[in-house]
């Protein structure tokens, strides 16, 4: 650590969590116990400078988890709790990990770890050393196959944090995120950095109980994809719910989006976001306005430069994670540090828009979808000669997966047939995934190069001009 | 059939095919309260769409979303010629 920076945030997440109470519908935990306490009985010491994968069932203990070995461990993975099995076993593997750490350790016998039983309430103990620099592990938001892990340093997760945000004011964190991934982990570190209470999403719980929880708790800024917004501008019923600060990222957030929060929280700042797990954050905009300025791209702004390569947007960033954890993965950043993000943007006067990703990915309410696994199984129905899977605007989830289907010469297409079709897809995938409309068609655009054509230009409806 | 209807059929079929299940529902009902999560809703519009050849979630002028089964029949209603 560079000991000329004016005041860098912190080493040691430990130090600066005495502030935060995190909670979720069923479970509250004050992060000042775990000055002298622990979550881990006496696991603690065992973890001393080793790869450790958090695996727990709801997001709390995650957080007291993350706290606790940060500093302690050479490197700690947040496994999200959708991760499957068999990608679990990849991780470990890819990670090298050595102690997993879990409120239900007798799902990890056989996995060839040491398992670390995670319980609450926090148990008193005496502090441990920590002399380790961590690696925060996180899953890519990746579409489909091995998951890629993205190493960060807790400074680059900080970066975008102002030095001392919420100071003097009574500010209540609250995110729709997972604290596991990317964007909820950004308001986790937020929270504990501001020293704020810090309101989780549990599972199964209704959103308008959801709402009228963090109403109850005095929530004044949330963050969440525009997906997320929307469920919450079409629940009535919102307790006393009225955030002073609302963040979107995780998807484009449109126009309509960013007016109709306004409408419904006329005294709340709505601001969007810009970050991915790779890249970091890299832009926030609050005019109210979609898409980013053109500005940005002509300065580097916070340390972070910006390009547009091929049509996508590129950055090279200080908050940018440090590499891909794995025996043999890709570099990260190209050669000149600038991390591609297939994100593709369309300057429309002073402004830049985001216009879809390339390759066709499509993003299902923060859910990406790689086309080619949804065709590979549209493929396999017998009376198919071929598919394209791309995206449709939808005003509800931002996109949905719809599927353009050529049939074998001489099958009349029926609706019956493309219900067979989607629950072939609904049985094999999940379900955000399956297309929603399939449709049949006489013949699919092609490239020169005669791969099928996946121009967003073509197969997609823009949204509007801003 | 009305529009009425048919958003009714289509609130079915979406449950059907997407496995959940509905209780009873009228037009009073909240849209994310009778058993549909926003995956089946987004499905459902973009299912309209099809059937109606129109997206009245594109007006310009919009700036509220319907909450309940009757604020998308009526949206739907303005919409369809």
């Amino acid at each position: 650590m560079n000991a000329s920076s004016p005041e860098p945030n912190p080493r040691r997440l430990a130090d600066l969590a005495a502030g935060t109470i995190v909670s979720d519908r069923d479970t509250t935990i004050d992060l000042a116990a775990l000055a002298r306490g622990t979550t881990l009985g006496g696991g603690a010491p065992l973890l001393a400078g080793r790869s450790v994968l958090i695996s727990v069932a709801s997001q709390p203990p995650a957080v007291a988890a993350a706290v606790e070995l940060d500093g302690l461990a050479h490197r700690f993975v947040l496994a999200p709790p959708d991760l499957a099995a068999d990608h679990m076993r990849a991780v470990i593997a890819d990670a090298g990990i050595d102690f997993i750490v879990s409120d239900h350790p007798q799902l990890f016998a056989g996995f060839g770890c040491g398992v670390v039983p995670l319980t609450l309430p926090v148990a008193d103990a005496s502090p441990v050393r920590r002399d380790f620099d961590t690696q925060w592990t996180l899953l890519t938001s990746g579409t489909s196959g091995r998951p890629k892990l993205a190493a960060h340093t807790l400074a680059a997760l900080t970066g975008a944090i102002p030095q001392r945000p919420d100071r003097g004011a009574r500010a209540v964190w609250a995110t729709f995120y997972d604290i596991r991934r990317y964007g909820g982990l950004q308001i986790m570190l937020r929270a504990i950095i501001g020293g704020t209470a810090l309101a989780l999403t549990s599972p199964g719980e209704s959103l308008r109980d959801h709402l009228h929880r963090l109403g109850a708790l005095g929530v004044t800024a949330m963050s969440g994809t525009p997906s997320h917004w929307r469920r919450v501008l079409m629940t009535p019923d919102r307790g006393d719910f009225a955030p002073a600060y609302i963040r979107l990222s995780g998807e484009i957030a449109d126009q309509m989006i960013l007016d109709a929060l306004h409408a419904a929280f006329p005294q709340a700042k709505i601001g969007h976001a810009y970050a991915s797990t790779e890249a970091g954050v890299a832009f926030a905009v609050d005019d109210g306005r979609q898409g980013f300025p053109a500005f940005l791209l002509e300065r580097a702004t916070n340390g972070v430069e910006m390009r547009i390569a091929d049509g996508a947007l590129q950055i090279r960033s200080p908050r940018a994670a440090s590499f891909y954890v794995a025996p043999d993965a890709p570099p990260l950043a190209g050669p000149d540090g600038f991390i591609d993000t297939g994100d593709l943007v369309e300057r429309r006067g002073d402004r830049y828009a985001f216009v879809g990703r390339r390759g066709g990915i499509v993003n299902v309410g923060g859910l990406k979808v790689n086309p080619e696994e949804v065709e590979a199984i549209i493929n396999q129905h017998p009376l198919v000669r071929m598919a394209l899977v791309r995206g449709r605007r939808n005003p509800v989830t931002g996109a949905l997966v719809v599927a353009d289907v050529v049939l074998h010469d001489g099958v009349t297409a029926d609706d019956a047939l493309s219900r067979e079709i989607m629950d072939m897809c609904l049985n094999a995938l999940a379900p955000h995934k399956a297309p929603a409309i399939v449709r049949f068609v006489p013949d699919l655009p092609l490239t020169p190069a005669g791969k099928l054509s996946r121009d967003p230009a073509q197969t997609s409806k823009k949204p509007p001009d801003a | 059939m009305n529009v009425r209807d048919i958003i009714f059929q289509e609130i079915a079929g979406v449950a059907a095919q997407q496995k959940k299940k509905i209780g009873p529902f009228d037009e009073n009902s909240p849209l994310l309260g009778i058993g549909l999560d926003s995956l089946c809703f987004a499905i459902l519009v973009a299912r309209l769409e099809e059937r109606f050849d129109v997206d009245p979630f594109e007006s310009a002028e919009l700036n509220s979303l319907p909450t309940t089964v009757g604020d998308l029949v009526e949206m739907y209603e303005r919409v369809v010629a």
